[in-house]
């Protein structure tokens, strides 16, 4: 599964995109209760958005977004635009979903 | 309702698909790796407001402006989870920055927008009571608007 759930609403020539990307977002202060050693940071740092195949919107996002981050945005592009968010954390990890709107 | 829940089963299907296809290396995340490389460290350590701000913007210049909303709400529970909403209506805004003064690391998060509108939503972890500034660059300048929130259980410890 991907992380990443979108749900595109087109209005006009904008399309409103709200996006769920399942994550984490460890801030690195939190301990483990059991062992009392502090996890380590994992968040994601790049958020990109496309809109067929062209950047509409680079985010850099820091520990102190929410877990399972929400993003609501609003892009240009109709209907039938195919819609790209992908994302890179801290760690090196990354994923990418597409949809078309 | 039933049928949008329909739909939109199948593009987290189509999406996943995609996913897939990373894994597997049949697409290759290049643009993603190169655009890793600039996230703004430096902005993102700054212990104050006035320092993250120059770090991200080259400048601590900034005035407030009625047009920019923020929107958030007045008393906040969980300040783990705090729905905050940043839109501008000033001419040329190409970057919106969301700033929480009081936390460890006041930037929360900036987004350089090349096409989609000054509009973001997010949620965001408050330390405690605070207030939520939108900084917004347009045509050069920096302009900024606050939303106090009273958090109730702060968000950033265990």
């Amino acid at each position: 599964m991907s992380t990443i759930r979108m749900r595109i609403s087109p209005a006009g020539d904008v399309l409103d995109v709200k996006a769920l990307i399942r994550h984490p977002m460890e801030s690195g202060n939190r301990e483990d209760k059991s062992t009392g050693k502090k996890i380590p940071a994992n968040f994601i740092q790049k958020l990109m958005v496309s809109v067929n195949g062209e950047n509409v919107m680079d985010g850099n996002l820091s520990e102190a977004v929410s877990k399972n981050p929400y993003i609501n945005i609003k892009v240009p592009g109709k209907k039938g635009d195919e819609v790209t968010i992908a994302w890179t954390s801290n760690t090196g990890e990354s994923d990418e979903a597409t949809q078309a709107a | 309702m039933q049928t949008k829940r329909r739909v939109f089963l199948k593009g987290s299907l189509a999406a996943s698909a995609a996913g897939l296809a990373v894994g597997a290396g049949l697409l290759s995340p290049r643009a993603v790796l190169a655009a890793a490389a600039d996230w703004p460290e430096a902005a993102f350590e700054s212990e104050s407001m006035d320092s993250a701000l120059s770090e991200l913007f080259g400048s601590g210049d900034v005035a407030e402006s009625g047009d920019i909303s923020v929107k958030a709400p007045d008393i906040a529970e969980n300040g783990a989870v705090v729905p905050v909403t940043v839109e501008s209506s000033i001419a040329d805004s190409d970057r919106v920055a969301i700033f929480v003064s009081k936390n460890p690391t006041p930037l929360v998060a900036s987004f350089d927008l090349s096409g989609a509108k000054p509009f973001v939503s997010t949620r965001i972890r408050m330390g405690e009571t605070d207030n939520v500034t939108g900084v917004v660059h347009a045509g050069g300048k920096l302009y900024k608007a606050s939303k106090e929130v009273k958090v109730t259980i702060g968000g950033c410890g265990g």
